[in-house]
């Protein structure tokens, strides 16, 4: 059997300031029909860039300096623009990571649809139309007959990222290359995605290239795993292998990631006094109360994990506690006080106590101030140390985030990594000299690897400082290891909290069940058996629905 | 729909309000204009008793609220009062019955300014926004090099240059078209378009860079998301590409633009008028200013303010119905 996809050799660079790096070292990849590769590896692995390069197709930048890629006898690099046309969308497909932005706002989702088939002359429109109410069906999709007809911004992103499937098959490509499809998603969303979308593959004997971060996910879906490293491959071998006997010692250390878990602290003695306390907190956005009676106690030294799908309401607790937005009733006390609403009226010292890190560091950080200045300035304004004392007390916090002074002072956001970034947004928040740091979604935009060591920075200062956490996250994994309690939050209402131990131990609250048992294991079988014992139309949107 | 009425009802309130301010703006700045009507009247050697009589025969003497006040009311029934320079001054005490209203005499100037700024619009509108589709499709190549110098020269020369070398080569080298735009009331439909072709090719060549230049950025600027990549994956031909999955998206500021640019060719033209002697709204309005004749600068300034408000009102509501978040709410 000849292989469908044959990549040999393959160079690939990038630009950057007039000069060219390597993205891609020499990858090799072979990929049969109806065969699913999993491609796995952190961001920067070049996991997408190969991806693409297996349709012929290079992003603005990125160049391809060697090696061939071959489809069906095609060479993919050598073909004219209009050859490859030919085959992109009627035989290679893509589907994207983020759905929301990959279908254009200004069309309705079928018309999208049937561009593909009807520009390439593969069916008319109308049969096309036909086509996808009947993919949208056996993707599960609710309303299969009308969904199509609305544009993408009234269509869920779960809905849109199965919808983009659904795109990808119009044409019944030979070959579908799935850039992270479900990492936006609520671990909730993310099966219902990932079960029609193997199951949509499995039909039409799809082959497919799965791009992720996500080992459990790709255990799922992948028969071979390939790992990917800055551009070189690690190792390739079937998924059952993989994950049962790694090789290397890069592929085992990412297997060992999520066996990070701090011990479990103490109780509290009764009767102290928390740091913070939330006490029936109602919040709206104009007339939308999107929050309801949300009570919690955030004890000194200890850390409460916030979960909950997006729009449950988490940052908004987290915005009423800051004072950002002030609660309609209820109130937030720090160290039994009870703090004015708005942050306004709060006093210098009041604002000091509670300090906030990003989600995205990226944006978070001023790209235009030096790190010396980004930590130095909150130094100065809650302290008022200037000069070369200012200096001593920056030296200090870098130190205490393990990055050296002497080679980060001068140096500007954009000139650092995704984790260290996110390092330098800790140590603005220290130097307020917090007791109490609200960390919003910290790790969810960098690797594991790093993550980790962001989770472990983080303890570590707990320990050292006595600092209270919040700790708002999607990713039960992140809260396994760093949390002491936890409060499971949905549609702005508090449905379960308690120790940690507790939440992880049967029974529970049926919505927090769902989301547990929706997380991915490393079990290639966890899926499969995960569906049959939901029953099949039991996942997703009406398992939640019926809570 | 119904957040889209409002936004619109929204708007034009806004709008009306903004015409409020900008009367008392031009109320005031045409009454501080140093020197008056009957002062340039009479000349020099005028007797202050004469002056006098002028002023109060035109009302001039009332303090300026309650003649803001009477014009406002009198504009809002679209009375814009009588021109002081076509009053009856035979005797100095004379009425100003009989007199041209300053309606009568701005109507016909001002039609013969919609025209020619209507006939400019229809050549250039659809070759700048075409010119700026096709030079984001051939992005950095000759072709959008060329077209790139050409536009940014020829906005960069001054009007009546611009006019002259227009008039050069396509009145006197080849007499294709008359140098002189002189149209009157009457006039055959075709007659009026050849006699006002030269000016709005003027016009034409002044006013496409600026809309060219935002359309091929506004379709550039596009050309990163990720829903252009997919349609490019989709083995979409790079025309349809930007046709139509970047324009609709870019229509918002390129509708900007191209009303910013309409309201310059209703309220700028007074040089491309001079030079083709062609009789529009712009040469009335210098023409008054010199005599301070106040009803005609003040109804010309309105009509202006009322020109940029309402183009941009319409940009702002076009804009928002380009966008189907808001046609389509959730």
């Amino acid at each position: 059997m000849t292989a469908l996809v044959e990549i040999k050799g393959l160079m690939i660079e990038g630009r950057s300031d007039e000069t060219w790096s390597p993205i891609i070292k020499g990858v090799n990849l072979t990929l049969n029909k109806g065969e699913v590769l999993g491609l796995i590896g952190e961001s920067g692995a070049g996991k997408s860039t190969l991806g693409l390069a297996a349709m012929g197709f290079c992003r603005d930048g990125v160049r391809i300096s060697g090696g061939s890629v071959m489809f069906d006898g095609i060479d993919l690099l050598n073909a004219s623009a209009a050859v490859k046309r030919s085959l992109l969308g009627k035989r290679i497909a893509y589907v994207a990571q983020s759905a929301a932005a990959s279908f254009n706002p200004a069309h309705k989702i079928i018309d999208q649809h049937t561009e593909a088939p009807v520009q390439h002359g593969v069916m008319s429109r109308a049969d096309s139309i036909k086509d996808g109410i009947e993919l949208y069906r056996r993707l599960r999709l609710p309303n299969p007959d009308e969904i199509g007809f609305r544009y993408p911004h009234q269509v869920s992103g779960g809905q849109l990222q199965r919808a983009m499937t659904a795109m990808a098959m119009s044409c019944r490509p030979d070959l579908i290359i799935f850039d992270e499809p479900t990492t936006a998603l609520d671990v909730t969303t993310q099966i219902e995605v990932l079960a029609a979308i193997r199951d949509i593959v499995a039909q039409f004997d799809t082959a497919a290239i799965y791009i992720t971060h996500d080992l459990a996910v790709v255990a799922q879906m992948a028969d071979r795993i390939k790992v990917l490293l800055k551009g070189d491959e690690v190792e390739e071998a079937d998924t059952r292998t993989m994950l049962s006997a790694p090789k290397q010692d890069y592929t085992k250390s990412l297997w060992a990631v999520r066996s990070f878990e701090r011990p479990t602290k103490p109780a509290v003695p009764a009767g102290a006094v928390p740091v913070v306390s939330v006490r029936g907190v109602t919040a709206a956005y104009g007339k939308a109360v999107v929050l309801h009676d949300v009570s919690f106690d955030i004890h000194a030294g200890r850390t409460v994990a916030v979960v909950g799908e997006s729009g449950s309401g988490k940052s908004t607790t987290a915005r009423c506690i800051t004072g950002l937005l002030p609660p309609k009733s209820g109130t937030i006390a720090f160290d039994g006080v009870t703090l004015p609403a708005d942050y306004r009226k709060r006093t210098k010292d009041q604002l000091r106590q509670a300090q906030m890190i990003y989600q995205m560091a990226d944006t978070a950080l001023n790209p235009r101030l030096r790190i010396g200045d980004i930590i130095g300035r909150p130094v100065q304004f809650y302290s008022g140390l200037t000069g070369a004392k200012r200096r001593e007390r920056v030296d200090e916090l870098l130190d205490q985030i393990e990055l050296d002074p002497r080679q980060y002072f001068n140096r500007l956001p954009s000139e650092l990594s995704g984790g260290q970034k996110q390092r330098i947004g800790i140590a603005r928040a220290l130097a307020a000299e917090p007791k109490f740091i609200i960390c919003d979604e910290v790790t969810s935009a960098l690797d594991q690897l790093v993550a980790e060591g962001i989770l472990r920075l983080l303890a570590r200062l707990q320990d050292t400082l006595n600092l209270s956490y919040m700790f708002i996250t999607h990713d039960l994994a992140t809260v396994k290891a760093i949390a002491d309690e936890v409060v499971v939050m949905k549609d702005g209402h508090v449905v379960e909290q308690g120790p940690k131990a507790e939440m992880f131990s049967p029974p529970h609250h049926p919505y927090t069940d769902l989301l547990l048992s929706s997380v991915p294991e490393m079990d290639p079988d966890w899926l499969t058996n995960l569906l049959s014992e939901r029953g099949l139309d039991n996942i997703g949107d009406a398992a939640v629905d019926k809570m | 729909m119904q957040s889209v009425i409002r936004i619109i009802l929204q708007r034009l309130a806004l709008g009306l309000l903004t015409l409020f301010v900008v009367s008392i703006v031009i109320f005031v700045a045409v009454n501080s204009l140093p020197g008056d009507f009957a002062q340039a009247l009479l000349g020099q050697g005028a007797t202050p008793e004469a002056v006098a009589a002028i002023r109060t025969s035109l009302g001039l003497d009332q303090p300026m609220v309650t003649r803001y006040l009477g014009w406002l009311a009198g504009a809002l029934h679209g009375d814009l009062g009588s021109s002081f320079a076509q009053a009856n001054f035979t005797t100095f005490t004379g009425t100003t019955s009989g007199a041209k209203t300053v309606a009568q005499q701005i109507a016909p100037r001002f039609a013969n300014t919609m025209f020619l700024a209507g006939v400019t619009a229809a050549i250039a509108v659809p070759i700048a926004v075409t010119l700026g589709l096709l030079a984001a499709l051939y992005r950095n190549s000759v072709f959008d090099r060329a077209v790139n110098i050409l536009t940014l020269s020829s906005i960069s020369s001054p009007e009546f240059f611009v006019a002259y070398i227009l008039i050069l080569f396509l009145a006197v080298l080849n007499p294709i078209l008359p140098s002189l735009s002189n149209i009157y009331e009457g006039m055959a439909f075709s007659d009026r378009l050849d006699k006002t072709l030269l000016p709005a090719l003027t016009l034409t060549l002044v006013v496409t860079a600026h809309m060219m230049r935002m359309t091929r950025a506004a379709i550039i600027n596009l050309l990163a998301s990720p829903y252009i990549e997919m349609a490019r994956l989709k083995g979409v031909s790079p025309l349809r590409v930007i046709v139509r999955h970047a324009l609709p998206n870019a229509l918002a500021p390129i509708i900007n633009v191209v009303a910013l640019n309409l309201a310059y060719l209703i309220t700028g033209v007074v040089v491309v008028e001079v030079v083709f002697v062609y009789p529009g709204i712009g040469q009335l309005f210098v023409d008054s200013v010199k005599i301070r004749d106040i009803p005609v600068v003040q109804a010309c300034c309105l009509i202006f303010a009322s020109a940029y408000i309402l183009l941009n009102l319409t940009a702002d509501i076009l804009s928002i119905l380009s966008n189907p978040r808001l046609r389509h709410p959730k």
